[in-house]
């Protein structure tokens, strides 16, 4: 078995994750972070891509909205790149209760969440797809983030510090020896061998994972309920800001320009099974339905995927357990040394993307306590971009291409991934598929969902060598077939002639089926 | 930004790139891309680009893009390509005005009846000068107009002038109609007006002319909204100043598009006065063929042994109508006509004048070019004004208007070289 040490071992690649080996990393310890998968492609992947302001939660949960309001000032400021400052509005709609507005007003004021009451004439001028019988409307800092990028600028940044990152490794066992944690044992999935890492610290980023990593270091009942909630991203930006409906956090009422689409979400519904999370019919119904709320003729765009995430709610004894939108968005840690009599590993659940510096924080501050030393994060202060980075805009792409259009080919047409983009990431992370590479790169995220760049995609991997015949077919199908995940459900309208084009030319054409096979399972 | 602007923007034409599957045959199709990697394409600029799109301008080679249209023509899906991509070129114009004399090249070419105003009393004096290669050398230097592209001729008479001038028609036997003659066919194009209007007099209507200026498609395709707002609706006033449902005819092929779809789709002209002259103008050879064919007025052609070769514009492929002039120009006994199979001519309104666009005017043509001179070295015909002049200029074929084909054929002039 393969041996490696460290001081810390993290367990999980997501926001949190990234986050707690960067700040581990910056405070100087030596740290390895472990994910079963790839970063960022749980709850981190399969959220709204919403930088909260703080609005959702003035009224609802006051101290979240004061942190998330704190928090994202320091992401924008620390990385820019992964930041596309909208701004946002709460709309209130013609059949929503103006009562709440008042609190809402007043909520922001108590959470120091800025927020400016504007007209709806105004509100319409700067969107003037959204509901025009809205009767008041708000001005906030609500901004798109992109998770991906996120996560590997803090994972990046740790490794800069030393830390190492390995993905595709999934714990098997944490080790414990005379009631403390000694090392971590996981499987490296693509190279299909066992590592054993010997550590003096496990911090356990898991989220809905979370409850699993700690039975198995012999801490037992750590409920972590999936809260699962469906996504729709539609095929442009029907709105350029955050669309908030100015109600009490309800269902499908957020609307979020995320690079080229709008986000439509969420739902809340208890999941037994993180890894088991449907996207039912009724729900994306649902959501279409929240969504000519917001914009008027919702229906009639496009929708091009969609996903389920689990948010990771921490079971409060004074909430239903099946009642997940009422659970705290707030963190728990999780001293273990004191609730199990386990030293050596803590646990984090809960919290939001937007605090997930914060997060990482608290977290390492715990474990600094429970080692008895003292050493000062730097995480908020150190910028991770390149110095002198600005915040994203929906046009950079457009504008890079304009650039290089002339001298690179173009591979996905819809998000304008070029060639040099993916080889260039191919090389730095060989053993990527396909996915891998589109969380970092939007490969096949646009409206053909894969239809004409995954082979693309799929021809320069065999021609520059990074795989054979075989590998290379088993990937394009297994792009296709996750891809398909999120295509069935909102299979309706412009996405299903969408479809019948892909299908009669991977099938019809191109014989899907009958390529070269691999012996092995694509990863 | 205007109110003109954010219709460009915010309209739910943008909602049509939702239609886009990425086929690609729009931009297998494009005149332009086909001929220079400048132009990224129709579906580039148009249904991808636009995803992109919020605020500023970021991609200049949209104006590469011709607006001839037949993108949105051939597109299976219903994306109003075309009708995107000049939107954008509009909020590029208003985010970053084009250098002074770039601008004010745009204003000068958008501007046919001024320029045919200004031009007609000195006529010899302006073909003169357009034929001077070192004086329009000069112009391309400063002001951007490429020194080798079609000018028009000046005309010493209008066609208003020619109206006063001739001697009364016969007497109608049919329905009035009105004559859209667009500011080409008022000033540059007089022949083939009085043309159209002698053969609809012949076939028995009256023809009303009102006092009329322009329909805006040269400034809509130059980015100038505002401008092509006022030109279209005053225009729909005089169209509609002699009666309230007759039918309007126009030989102007371009300009019949722009009254007809156009303007109501990239201005947004939702104005019930253009509503209505939309639904009652027709293109010439649209209208007598539905008459032929109605079988109300059976026209006595004489016999024309001759083949001639037949370019059908990109805006008036985009009107959707087949080709009514090639069917019609058949019907004269002896006449077999050849299509061009081409999209495009080049010129796509005052695109092949401008300096910087002028060689790719010059490719997207070539073929048209050479298919003219193949077919008849002597006499091409053309539905639209700067199309002929383009065809002309780049093939040496003397091109005129369908309708002067069948005001020879019937017996109506001997000029032709038929």
């Amino acid at each position: 078995m393969k041996r490696l040490s460290a001081d810390v071992v993290v367990i999980g690649g997501g926001a949190t994750g990234a986050g707690v080996v960067r700040d581990v990393a910056m405070r100087g310890w030596s740290a390895i972070l472990v994910d079963k998968a790839d970063l960022g492609q749980g709850t981190t992947g399969r959220y709204h891509g919403l930088l909260h302001s703080g609005g959702r939660y003035v009224v609802s949960d006051p101290h979240s909205a004061t942190e998330c309001a704190l928090e994202n000032a320091i992401i924008t400021r620390i990385q820019p790149q992964c930041v596309e400052q909208t701004g946002g509005l709460f709309i209130v709609g013609p059949d929503d209760d103006p009562e709440y507005s008042d609190r809402f007003l007043i909520g922001a004021r108590a959470t120091g969440v800025p927020c400016e009451e504007i007209s709806p004439a105004e509100a319409l001028r700067r969107e003037p797809r959204i509901n025009p019988r809205l009767q008041r409307a708000f001005a906030v800092q609500d901004g798109a983030v992109d998770g991906w990028q996120m996560v590997w600028g803090a994972a990046r940044s740790a490794m800069e510090y030393g830390a190492q990152v390995l993905t595709y490794h999934r714990v098997t066992d944490v080790l414990v020896r005379d009631a403390k944690v000694v090392g971590v044992v996981a499987t490296d999935e693509k190279r299909g061998e066992q590592v054993q890492i010997d550590c003096s610290f496990v911090l356990n980023a898991g989220g809905p994972w979370a409850g699993q990593i700690a039975t198995m270091a012999g801490c037992e009942q750590v409920e972590v309920v999936p809260g699962r909630g469906i996504m729709i991203a539609m095929n442009h930006r029907l709105v350029n800001s955050v669309v908030n409906r100015c109600i009490h956090p309800a269902d499908g009422d957020i609307l979020v320009p995320v690079h080229t689409v709008s986000i439509i979400g969420t739902t809340d519904v208890r999941a037994d099974d993180p890894d088991r999370l449907p996207i039912p019919r009724e729900e994306v119904q649902q959501m279409l339905d929240a969504g000519e709320v917001l914009v008027p003729g919702f229906r009639e765009s496009r929708a091009v995927h969609a996903w389920s995430g689990a948010r990771p709610l921490f079971k409060d004894p004074r909430v239903s357990a099946t009642d997940t939108r009422h659970m705290t968005r707030g963190m728990s840690i999780l001293r273990h040394d004191v609730r199990d009599g386990i030293g050596g590993i803590i646990s984090i659940i809960g919290g939001k993307l937007t605090t997930y510096r914060l997060m990482a924080e608290k977290m390492v501050d715990a474990m600094a306590d429970q080692l008895g030393e003292t050493r000062p994060c730097r995480t908020a202060d150190e910028v991770i971009d390149p110095p002198g980075s600005s915040t994203y805009h929906v046009t950079h792409r457009l504008e890079e291409r304009e650039g290089d259009r002339l001298d690179d080919q173009i591979i996905c047409e819809c998000e304008l991934m070029n060639r040099g983009m993916l080889t260039e990431l191919m090389a730095e992370q060989p053993t990527a598929n396909f996915d891998d590479l589109r969380r970092q790169l939007r490969l096949g995220m646009g409206p053909c969902q894969g239809g004409f760049c995954s082979m693309r995609a799929t021809g320069i991997a065999v021609q520059e060598k990074m795989v054979d015949v075989e590998r290379a077919s088993e990937l394009m199908r297994l792009f296709l077939k996750n891809r398909w995940i999120g295509l069935w459900p909102i299979l309706h309208g412009d996405q299903v002639r969408q479809t019948a084009l892909d299908n009669w030319i991977f099938h019809g054409t191109f014989d899907l089926e009958a390529l070269p096979e691999s012996q092995e399972v694509a990863l | 930004m205007t109110d003109d602007l954010n219709h460009a923007r915010d309209e739910l034409m943008r909602a049509s790139l939702d239609h886009c599957v990425k086929c690609t045959i729009c931009e297998t199709q494009c005149p332009v891309a086909r001929v220079t990697p400048l132009f990224p394409g129709p579906k580039f600029v148009g249904p991808q680009a636009e995803r992109f799109r919020h605020g500023e301008s970021v991609d200049e080679s949209l104006d590469y893009c011709s607006g001839c249209g037949i993108c949105t023509h051939v597109c299976p899906q219903g994306v109003k390509i075309a009708e995107l991509n000049i939107m954008a070129k509009a909020v590029m114009k208003a985010d970053q005005p084009p250098p002074v004399m770039k601008g004010l090249r745009d204003q000068v070419i958008s501007r046919t009846t001024v320029m045919g105003k200004a031009m007609t009393p000195v006529a010899p004096v302006a073909n003169a000068a357009l034929g001077i290669g070192l004086l329009r050398k000069a112009v391309e230097k400063v002001v951007g107009v490429a020194s080798g592209a079609p000018m028009p001729t000046a005309r010493t008479e209008t066609l208003r002038a020619w109206l006063r001038r001739r001697p009364a028609p016969p007497a109608a036997t049919r329905e009035p109609i009105v004559f859209f003659h667009g500011c080409a066919g008022g000033y540059f194009e007089v022949e083939t007006s009085k043309r159209t209007i002698e053969v609809l007099e012949h076939l028995g209507f009256q023809v009303l002319v009102p006092k009329q200026g322009c329909c805006g498609l040269a400034q809509q395709s130059n980015g100038l909204f505002e401008n092509a707002r006022t030109s279209v609706l005053d225009l729909c006033d005089a169209l509609r100043s002699v009666g309230k449902e007759l039918t309007i005819v126009s030989s102007s092929g371009s300009c019949t598009g722009m009254l007809k779809h156009e303007a109501h789709h990239i201005l947004g002209v939702d104005d019930p006065r253009l509503l209505d002259v939309g639904a009652r103008i027709r293109e010439t050879s649209e209208f007598l063929l539905e008459l032929f064919e109605s079988g109300e007025v059976l026209p006595e052609f004489r016999r024309v042994e001759a083949t001639i070769p037949y370019h059908q514009p990109c805006q008036v492929k985009a009107q959707g109508m087949g080709m009514p002039a090639l069917t019609l120009m058949e019907m004269v006994p002896g006449v077999r006509v050849v299509e061009s199979g081409q999209p495009c001519c080049g010129i796509a309104g005052t695109y092949g004048l401008k300096e910087e666009k002028y060689d790719i005017a010059q490719a997207v043509g070539k073929p048209v070019f050479e298919m003219v001179k193949a077919t008849n070295p002597d006499l091409a015909t053309c539905d639209t004004e700067t199309c002929r002049w383009q065809i002309e200029k780049g093939s040496g074929v003397r091109t005129v208007h369908p309708i002067e084909l069948l005001h020879f054929a019937l017996g109506l002039s001997d000029d032709l070289p038929l």
